[in-house]
């Protein structure tokens, strides 16, 4: 099957990066290396590309009601430009998705998804959706991410609008390049940022546009690869890492965004009872000082014993040293337990740490 | 990228500069740039043999592990000691202070398997 490509492709060619495959996408994983890029993302902001993400609209009658059924998080607290970081659940509480709903109007949400889950999120949606209509997006817009502590002023100059006041999961709609967008400052670096929703074919003009007003303050492109190490600093799960079907929102952090108490929905049988029970193993962060670089899969062990499994792992950036998140027993899951992690032939020294590994400073 | 003439290249991306019985060796730029950033190298020890082809070490960069092979037989006589808290000089000086091993050869017709900088461009043309 070949690899679908978005709208800005030819731009990213153009500009050097290194593309590869992604989720079904060949997409920009770095331009001039991900370290420079992670830290001009943390440091003055950033632009990345990441259209192959999904776009579901979900109206008309009962749209509210439908999302609140098949989600974890209570979708009727969400406000008219407003968004949500929710979980799109099967009944045994199993996370289909992880996904930001934003409200445009009672009957109107767009539902952003995960580019490896978009058809089956879809599916799941329209078998869910009652009288609401599901309309799949993604192939009319672009998604752009404007990401790190210059975001805000730079968008602000390129839309001719102040953005200041729009809070965190706030959006508004406003014209970039003559073009009809969204702007939700949402994102996934764990720094202040944008994310611009615009009609697929107006996607190289307005990077262009964003670039062009962010290069005398050394902001470029940056790739799939910083935006990994930068939502791994940050502890923000990835699907298909630290999320799957066969992971409940308590095992992973997630017990914030599930509300048993908004009435019945999809999983609230099944997350009631995990609740109560515990969750069997927990994820946590991992640091690991020296001694090798820890990553996905590789094995936890304590006192000789496997007690768990990195799902994600990269050496900080920021901070320097290996940080992973794994799912460990819970007797071992607390804050300051020494552990180790199987590095090829040896047990590397490491430590359950606190999350997230870092945290941009107000 | 460059291929300096006066070094010697494996297939498995290292370069190695010869003089007398001592061989100096590192990555090439091809296999640096394929890398990207290099993130954390592991060395053998001073006095440690190493054989030709076997794996002797370990690049990582933030997105891959790589062994690094001995394009030769031999015993380690000196290693880079600033590589492993300096990993970046992989990458920005691959054929100077990013060096990584010195090996007292023990069978100098090792070095005839190994490519000149003209054969191992053209290797890394057909390899892509």
């Amino acid at each position: 099957m070949s690899l679908r490509r978005t709208p800005l492709y030819d731009t990213h060619r153009e500009a050097g990066a290194r593309l590869v495959e992604f989720a079904g996408w060949e997409m920009p994983v770095q331009y001039d290396g991900i370290i420079a890029e992670h830290t001009m993302v943390r440091e003055r902001a950033g632009l990345f590309d990441v259209s192959h993400m999904g776009q579901v609209e979900v109206r008309g009658t009962g749209a509210m009601e439908r999302l609140q059924w098949m989600t974890a998080n209570d979708v009727s607290a969400i406000s008219d430009g407003h968004a949500q970081y929710n979980l799109l659940l099967r009944t045994d509480g199993g996370i289909v998705d992880d996904v930001i709903v934003y409200r445009h109007a009672q009957d109107r949400f767009l539902v952003c998804v995960n580019a490896s889950n978009r058809e089956t999120d879809v599916a799941h949606m329209q078998e869910h959706a009652g009288g609401a209509e599901v309309i799949d997006r993604s192939d009319e817009l672009a998604l752009l991410a404007l990401q790190g502590p210059l975001a805000t002023e730079l968008l602000a100059q390129v839309a001719g609008r102040d953005l200041a006041a729009i809070p965190s999961f706030g959006f508004v709609e406003s014209e970039l390049a003559g073009r009809e967008c969204l702007l939700a400052r949402t994102g996934y670096t764990g720094e202040d940022g944008w994310e611009v929703y615009c009609p697929a074919d107006s996607g190289p003009e307005i990077w262009a546009l964003l670039l062009g007003r962010g290069e005398a303050h050394g902001v470029g492109p940056a790739g799939l690869g910083a935006r990994d190490t930068l939502r791994l600093e940050a502890a923000l799960p990835l699907y298909g890492h630290e999320l799957d079907l066969d992971t409940s929102p308590y095992e992973a952090r997630l017990g914030w965004v599930v509300h048993l108490d908004k009435g019945d929905f999809i999983a609230a049988e099944a997350l009631a009872r995990h609740e109560r029970e515990g969750p069997r193993r927990r994820l946590v962060g991992i640091e690991v000082p020296k001694g090798g670089v820890p990553r996905q899969g590789y094995t936890v062990r304590s006192d000789g014993k496997d007690v768990g499994a990195l799902t994600s792992g990269t050496k900080s950036p920021t901070l320097g040293k290996g940080i992973a998140l794994g799912y460990v027993e819970p007797q071992v899951a607390r804050v300051g337990t020494e552990v180790a992690i199987a590095i090829r032939s040896r047990e590397v020294s490491a430590r359950i740490v606190r999350l997230p590994f870092y945290r941009r400073s107000a | 990228m460059e291929f300096p003439d006066d070094l010697k290249y494996s297939r498995e991306h290292e370069w190695v500069l010869v003089e007398g019985d001592i061989a100096t060796i590192g990555i090439s730029a091809h296999a640096e740039k394929e890398l990207g950033d290099v993130v954390f190298v592991e060395l053998p020890a001073v006095g440690d043999t190493v054989s030709k082809d076997e794996a002797m070490g370990v690049v990582e960069s933030v997105k891959a592990v790589s062994d690094i092979y001995s394009p030769i037989s031999g015993t380690v006589t000196e290693i880079n000691d600033d590589l492993p808290d300096n990993t970046e000089l992989v990458n920005d000086d691959p054929y100077g202070d990013g060096w990584m091993v010195k090996i007292e050869m023990s069978d100098a017709t090792d070095l005839d398997d190994l490519m000149d900088s003209e054969e191992y461009q053209q290797f890394i043309a057909e390899a892509e």
